[in-house]
């Protein structure tokens, strides 16, 4: 997946190491490796390779996590653009 | 003996280890109730059958659990599977291509052997249990509309509460031992570990990423190396993809045809062969754009320039819409409209392609749409007014 890397600084991906207790799941489940764990806390380490899935902050358990996920596909969003964001939406 | 048999038994097992049974008596006597007339009458129905049902042709046989009767399924695809696989790629009825959710056995699964959770997408299920001979395992199978594991977890339809719901309904407490469920990583956008522990004891485990690596997985006490948690998305993984792209633009481009023909009939005096021949011609830039965005940029995704699908997309649309106007030897405004066109049809195919790949983020996509939209349409007034204007100024 190196050979794949998209924008860079969009990410709406955020993790509060207060809340973090460490358990893992979020590096655990990232399919882009994007987080580490060191000692009792997990740390981004790749920010950009975020992709806004939503997997690490629907698997936390203490709610450390947050990001806005989405579907990242052009007809979906002007589908919003258009309709608003809680429109039912025929996508792929 | 034995070599005879199989040479002359006819009845398709030959080379298999299967008992055959013996070639069929030259004479017999017939049934009271054979037919008067016509072919003889085919095999009975099968015990399985059930009225209001239909057996499906992945499945071996039916067994006995403390949940009911299990359909057991086979690991092998069968020419329709392949048929039904094609189609789906095709994009051909891809939203009816599902099976009934629930469970389903593979082997001879018992108390102990896992339970590996996957949608009801048939071509999802199809790439799990082709991978699963010699494997013992259950198949708890979400529903998920129809729809792959990746999808059905951003729409949360491959969730935790369709999760907990399935453990629930298919009794699966009292089918096996253990308390795991094992899934693929992809469903994790949409089911939160943690949460279905606690409502139905059911604790997950993540599996690999691709059905191929579950034998390793299984093996290796169900722990996932780095490389099966890691995502690729190869030449070949990518071009499985093209076909639906394509089939998605074909409705939309019957609009885009007519309105071709239609600009092309504009012009100083009205000729039918000059409307018929123009329209043509720019027909071709269209399809040259979205030849280079659906399929030209996605296969050479790497290695083309920048990050943005828009910018790729108006590359390879430059490139293609410029060997059009060589090719059919166009020159002036009208060779400026086409390339001007296959451009901003290609970076609009590219930028949709975004939604296939494993790796672009939603805010990426809208803050590339946001640019790359507005050089579209700029793209697109042009091609109308160099390809009517044209004819004017001339």
């Amino acid at each position: 997946m190196k050979d794949f890397r998209y924008l860079a600084g969009v990410s709406t991906l955020v993790l509060h190491p207060e809340v973090c207790v460490g358990c893992g799941s979020c590096a655990l489940v990232c399919p882009h490796q994007v987080f580490a764990v060191t000692g009792k806390k997990a740390a981004i380490i790749d920010l950009d390779g975020c992709m806004e899935c939503g997997a690490c902050a629907l698997n936390c358990p203490v709610d450390a996590i947050s990001v806005t996920p989405g579907v990242g596909c052009a007809s979906y969003i002007i589908q919003t653009w258009i309709k608003g964001k809680d429109a039912d939406i025929q996508c792929c | 003996m034995l070599e005879t048999t199989v040479e002359n038994d006819g009845c398709g097992c030959a080379g298999s280890a299967k008992k055959c049974l013996p070639p069929l008596p030259m004479f017999q006597p017939e049934p009271d109730n054979a037919p008067c007339c016509g072919a003889p009458p085919g095999p009975p129905s099968s015990p399985d059958e059930r009225p209001g049902y239909r057996l499906c042709s992945f499945v071996e046989r039916f067994v006995e659990t403390q949940g009911g009767m299990v359909p057991q399924v086979k690991t092998c695809l069968g020419p329709g599977d392949w048929l039904g696989s094609l189609r789906a790629r095709l994009g051909i009825s891809r939203d009816r291509y599902r099976i009934a959710p629930g469970l389903y056995s593979v082997g001879a699964a018992g108390v102990d052997s896992p339970v590996l959770v996957t949608a009801n997408y048939k071509l999802s299920f199809d790439a799990l249990r082709r991978e699963l001979a010699g494997v013992d395992a259950w198949i708890l199978v979400l529903d998920t509309r129809g729809v792959n594991v990746w999808c059905a977890a951003g729409k949360k339809t491959f969730g935790t509460d369709e999760l907990i719901r399935q453990v629930q309904r298919t009794r699966l407490e009292g089918i096996v031992r253990h308390r795991q469920l094992i899934l693929p990583q992809l469903g994790a956008p949409g089911v939160a570990g943690h949460q279905v522990r606690r409502n139905c004891g059911f604790s997950v485990i993540w599996g690999p990423i691709r059905a191929r690596d579950l034998k390793n997985f299984l093996a290796a006490d169900q722990e996932a190396g780095p490389s099966m948690r890691q995502l690729t998305f190869s030449v070949l993984e990518r071009l499985v993809l093209i076909p639906v792209e394509i089939s998605l633009i074909v409705k939309p481009s019957l609009w885009v045809l007519l309105a071709i023909f239609a600009l092309s009939a504009i012009g100083p005096q009205f000729s039918m062969m000059l409307a018929w021949q123009r329209g043509l011609t720019l027909a071709l830039a269209y399809g040259v754009g979205v030849v280079s965005g659906a399929v030209a940029a996605p296969l050479l995704l790497p290695w083309l320039p920048w990050r943005s699908f828009y910018l790729k997309g108006l590359l390879t649309g430059l490139i293609g819409g410029l060997a059009a106007v060589v090719g059919l030897r166009v020159v002036g405004w009208d060779a400026v409209a086409m390339v001007l066109l296959s451009m901003a049809v290609s970076s609009y195919a590219a930028m949709n392609f975004t939604g296939a790949t494993p790796y672009a983020s939603p805010s990426g996509v809208e803050k590339e749409m946001r640019r790359g939209i507005p050089i579209q349409i700029a793209a697109l007034v042009a091609t109308v007014f160099l390809w009517v204007g044209g004819r004017f100024w001339i």
